[in-house]
């Protein structure tokens, strides 16, 4: 029998602040954009310029780490991390080593085993590089540096994860916890959020850590999972055969499923981290955590219990709605235009959920603004379109945002309520079909069902089905 | 003209007695006559004066400028930025950039009418204190052209002292402005850390450099010190103070100031006839009503060793900058990303400035940071105990600005310990954060001009300004042999 | 001297700092690093325990700024001093991936 391997990993996750400014200029963060307009001399280190910290940065910071039960640092300072790439104009990062802004945390993540504390080590403020593009027809890259300066915080846990899905877990949490807080969108595949994986592999039962090896390049839960196996296997298979495994970065090829070695001969990891001279320490005082525990918006759990007391909706329904801070944002301001929380809820997990499926989308991709899901659900409220047609109309919000209101018009969807002209159909209809007449009278109570069913195909859809059904019992 | 001190210009522009045009066609006579020989400028600009003068003129007759320095010719250092001007820090890696923007202390002046006339030479990045380590070749000494102006303003004191510009800014991160001040013959203030604006001056060492006038007498330079002052936003070691109205503080009146002499200062290696001229200088306070007292800093010699750790350690990050990617010199032969890093900075920089760069990653390197980085920080919270000691007694401290006049060209590049143990009396201030300015009190005997340094405590520029104002009035303006030949006019 | 710096040393600082110096260079450096840090040894004379390293020299803490944007589009600016441009961007020898 072979050895039985345990997986120990640590993340070090970076999130992009939702500020509308860069770290240390004035500059949008706003995405997109030709490349180097989003710049100035600062952003790209031109000679002579300085870095001035942006406030909200500090504050964002804070919260994530009031919200992950960090200690709080009250002296800080940035440090430079000196290394040259062209993605770095100073070559040299801004970033906080020896005085992070939070320390000692934890997040709780659930996992068959129950729930397990994750460590987090530190969290630290830093600025965010370039963006390097390689030219398809030189050999050369290009760089922009519309992304150079935008906030990051860098959250580094301990080495408390043993799995892929408790990473993924995680993950997750960290995820709602900075949404909720409206820190960041944490979008992995646009880069919002990435994680970085440090992984290192031993005997089970062994004390001592193995090598760890970092690896980058992860822009997918899935290619995360894929990664830590990969990984795991590599490291394995080189301690099998006695070898070593060496501490380094890699970058991990999801087309290949294999990790690649990054360092090179030019690049040593001596970081010369010092104080950087150009700013000035930050001091956190007690009020002013106070003051940012107080502007704390309302966290998942929060939201859970009022919901249920609030809104009245099922358990079950508040834990898939809060799942995404997105989702619920639409719910509570869908309730807020006057829809009955129930139905709202109803149109998010049912419809909504199918959609997403289908579109392979995630509850944050979600487009469409509450006004339109207000008025469709008023829609069918007042009986103006029948289930079916909210139905298909509710694909066209959902795609496109489409107001119902105007499309229901426009496409001579409504409910036909003109008596005269329903109770003509029902007429024909009774006298087309004898035989399920003479069903029904006889005590066939569901040969109902098929004279609704054929009102409702003449009247091509447009009729409430109730009131069908009530005509023909009365004309029956 | 060029013999008048910028003030009395200003106030000769101001009353139309002179036009601004006519001011900088003045400068530009004394440097065609002169510029060969000392070589003070990088680049100048004549067309560009021209043209601004005849908009501050304009300015100045519809009577929107009216401040002191209005249609005054100024020098920069080439290592502040100028929009459009070239800016090299006399480096052959920045021998092609234009600014985009002017550093805040040039858009201070420019904004009380100064009229910049070129970019003058330094030694390559502010690294030396010689103005021998440009790129474009060395400064000489106005006083005798086989001798350095000092540096590394030395084109900015060179100017002054060679009747080129009518005052200019330095820079001083270990004494730049002071030391030169002394070798030149003319008045150098190193301001209080955080009183100019550093944005826009190409840094050296962030924690030590300080924008400050050079200038024929005491009054330009607390005039200049109190336009160029200010606080800005955009850097962020910049301190809000009330009290920069330097110019109240020329008063002939040290009755009761308390003047200190470190002994410390007086010691071996100080060149007896800079010696005696310094405390002659004392002297003449003391007879002018000051407490005069010898007294012991401590510290001295170790102030050196820390400032060059922690210089260099800076520099060596700040200079990571220039890579070839986004402006400035760029190899032309190279292969792969890493070589062309490695061959465009070989080949952009000078030797003085590679020693200090590879000292500086190698005191920041890991297993060293400790030992030397750290060490070096801890030494300058001592040297700063010294110094608040010494200000708890004292007003000003008075010591001389170098151990001796200025030395031969290419004597000192040989051997840079020797070099850097020049800078033994400035440095300290910088290490501190503290005011110093260098006024002449003498000269050698191989008629060379020796200054006197006086130290404030932090934000008391004023008093050491009233020091020299007083002791300046004990005296009469020295002129270099460069002004030889020209009319005499004012004074 | 005290301090020996091995070519290895002087090597390895090249790699940081992007320096490559000549043979004699190289030479030169290494004597003149050896004697700086003989010199800067002089700092061990001086007991610093308890001593905070003084990184910044005057007590000046938390200068911001707000969180609002002020520059706008300075790309023509910005590109103006590069050694190669394309396509809007900084041109530069392929990064390794
Ligand atoms: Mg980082
Ligand atoms: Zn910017």
């Amino acid at each position: 029998m072979s050895k039985q391997y345990e997986t120990v990993i640590g993340l070090e996750v970076h999130v992009e602040l939702a500020t509308k400014t860069k770290i240390f200029c004035a500059c949008t963060t706003q995405f997109g954009g030709a490349p180097n307009t989003h710049t100035c001399p600062v952003c790209t280190g031109m000679p002579g310029s300085l870095p001035v910290l942006n406030k909200k940065v500090v504050e964002y910071a804070m919260a994530v780490g009031l919200a992950t039960n960090c200690e709080i640092t009250r002296m800080n300072k940035f440090d430079r991390k000196n290394y040259f790439y062209p993605d770095n104009p100073q070559n040299y990062q801004i970033s906080q080593l020896y005085l992070p802004i939070c320390r000692n945390g934890h997040v709780d993540i659930e996992t068959p085993a129950g729930t397990k504390a994750i460590g987090i080590h530190e969290i630290h403020m830093e600025e965010d590089a370039g963006k390097l593009i390689h030219d398809e027809w030189e050999d050369v890259s290009l760089v922009d540096y519309n992304r150079s300066g935008v906030p990051l915080i860098e959250i580094v846990s301990e080495p408390d994860m043993r799995s892929a899905d408790e990473v993924i877990a995680y993950l997750e949490k960290l995820r709602l916890i900075i949404q909720y807080l409206g820190a960041s969108d944490c979008k992995l595949q646009e880069g919002s959020m990435r994680a970085d994986v440090n992984l290192s592999v031993r005997e089970v039962g062994a004390t001592e850590f193995g090598t760890r090896t970092e690896m980058k390049n992860l822009n997918s839960f899935k290619a995360i999972a894929r990664a830590i196996e990969g990984e795991r296997a590599r490291q394995i298979e080189l301690i099998e055969e006695g070898k070593q495994v060496i501490q380094e970065t890699r970058r991990w090829d999801d087309n290949k499923e294999y990790s690649y070695a990054m360092r090179s001969k030019e690049d040593a990891q001596d970081y010369r981290y010092f104080p950087d001279p150009d700013l000035v320490p930050v001091m956190i005082s007690q009020e002013w955590i106070d003051e940012i525990k107080a502007k704390q918006p309302e966290l998942r759990s929060e939201k859970l219990v009022r919901y249920k007391e609030q809104y009245k909706i099922p358990d079950y329904d508040a834990q898939i709605i809060t799942e995404s801070k997105h989702m619920a944002d639409i719910f509570e301001a869908t309730c807020e235009l006057g829809a009955a929380p129930k139905k709202v809820s109803n149109w998010l997990m049912v419809e909504t959920m199918r959609l997403l499926k289908e579109n392979e989308m995630e509850a944050d991709d979600i487009k469409f603004s509450p006004k339109n899901l207000a008025a469709l659900i008023k829609l069918t409220e007042d009986g103006t379109v029948n289930s079916s047609v909210a139905k298909e109309v509710f694909e066209k919000i959902f795609a496109e945002d489409i107001d119902p209101d105007k499309y229901v018009e426009e496409h001579g969807l409504k409910t036909v309520n003109d008596e005269g002209a329903l109770r003509e159909t029902i007429e024909k209809v009774i006298a087309d079909n004898p035989q399920s007449v003479e069903d029904y009278r006889n005590g066939k109570e569901k040969a109902i069902g098929f004279l609704v069913g054929q009102t409702m195909k003449a009247m091509k859809g447009k009729a409430n089905p109730g009131k069908v059904n009530q005509i023909l019992k009365e004309l029956l | 003209m060029i013999e008048m001190t910028a003030v009395q210009l200003g106030k000769q522009i101001g009353q139309k007695q002179i036009s601004v045009a006519e001011a900088v066609e003045a400068s530009f006579a004394q440097i065609e006559r002169v510029e060969k020989d000392v070589n003070s400028f990088v680049t100048l600009d004549k067309e560009a004066a021209l043209k601004s003068a005849a908009e501050v003129q304009k300015k100045i007759d519809a009577g929107e400028l009216t401040g002191p320095l209005a249609g005054v010719p100024v020098a920069i250092k080439d290592n502040m930025c100028t929009e459009g001007m070239l800016t090299t820090c006399s480096s052959k890696i920045l021998s092609n950039f234009h600014p985009t923007f002017s550093s805040e202390a040039v858009l201070n002046l420019q904004r009380e009418g100064a009229v910049i006339i070129g970019k003058t030479n330094m030694d390559e990045f502010a690294m030396g204190s010689t103005t021998e380590t440009s790129y474009y070749g060395p400064t000489k000494n106005p006083w005798n052209l086989n001798h350095v102006p000092g540096g590394s303003s030395g084109g900015s004191c060179s100017a002054v002292a060679a009747g080129e510009a009518f005052y200019a800014l330095g820079s001083d991160t270990g004494g730049s402005i002071r030391q030169p001040s002394s070798f030149c013959g003319v008045v150098g203030i190193k301001p209080t850390y955080g009183t100019v604006s550093r944005y826009g001056l190409v840094a050296y060492g962030s924690s030590l450099d300080q924008i400050g006038p050079v200038a024929k007498d005491v009054t330009d330079c607390a005039t200049i010190l109190e336009a160029i002052a200010s606080y800005d936003r955009k850097d962020s070691t910049s301190i809000k103070r009330e009290d920069t109205n330097f110019t109240e503080a020329l008063k002939a009146d040290v009755k009761g100031m308390k003047i200190g002499i470190p002994r410390d200062y007086f010691g071996e290696g100080l060149d007896p006839q800079v010696k005696e001229a310094v405390l002659k200088a004392a002297q003449e306070l003391k007879a002018q009503g000051a407490e005069v007292e010898e007294f012991d800093l401590s510290l001295v010699e170790y102030a050196i060793p820390a400032y060059y750790v922690i210089a260099a350690a800076e520099a060596s990050s700040n200079l990571e900058r220039f890579d070839g990617v986004k402006y400035g010199y760029r190899s032309q032969d190279y292969d792969g990303l890493h070589n062309m890093y490695k061959k465009t900075r070989s080949e952009g920089f000078g030797a003085e400035v590679k020693r200090r760069i590879m000292l500086g990653s190698f005191v920041l390197s890991s297993g060293y940071y400790d030992a030397y980085y750290l060490k070096a920080l801890r030494v300058k919270a001592l040297i700063k105990q010294a110094f608040d000691r010494a200000f708890e007694k004292y007003d000003v401290i008075l010591g001389p600005a170098a151990p001796t006049t200025a030395p031969k060209l290419g004597e000192s590049l040989a051997d840079p310990i020797k070099m850097y143990l020049g800078d033994i009396y400035t440095i300290a201030v910088n290490l501190t954060g503290l005011p110093g300015i260098s006024v002449p009190c003498g000269m050698d005997d191989k008629g060379l001009p020796i200054g006197v340094q006086l130290i404030g405590n932090r934000f008391e520029e004023k008093k050491i300004i009233q020091t020299a104002f007083t002791y300046e009035q004990t005296r009469t303006l020295l002129y270099s042999p460069l002004y030889k030949g020209i009319e005499k006019e004012a004074r | 001297m005290a301090n020996i710096i091995s070519d290895e040393t002087m090597e390895y600082v090249g790699i940081l700092a992007k320096l490559e110096l000549t043979a004699k260079e190289q030479a030169q450096a290494k004597k003149d690093m050896e004697s700086m840090l003989d010199y800067i040894d002089k700092l061990n004379e001086l007991d610093t325990t308890g001593i905070e390293p003084m990184s910044h020299v005057f007590p000046v803490n938390n200068v911001f700024r707000e969180d609002v944007v002020e520059n706008e589009d300075e790309h023509d600016k910005i590109m103006k001093n590069a050694p190669a441009v394309k396509e809007g961007s900084f041109k530069v020898p392929r990064t390794v991936e």
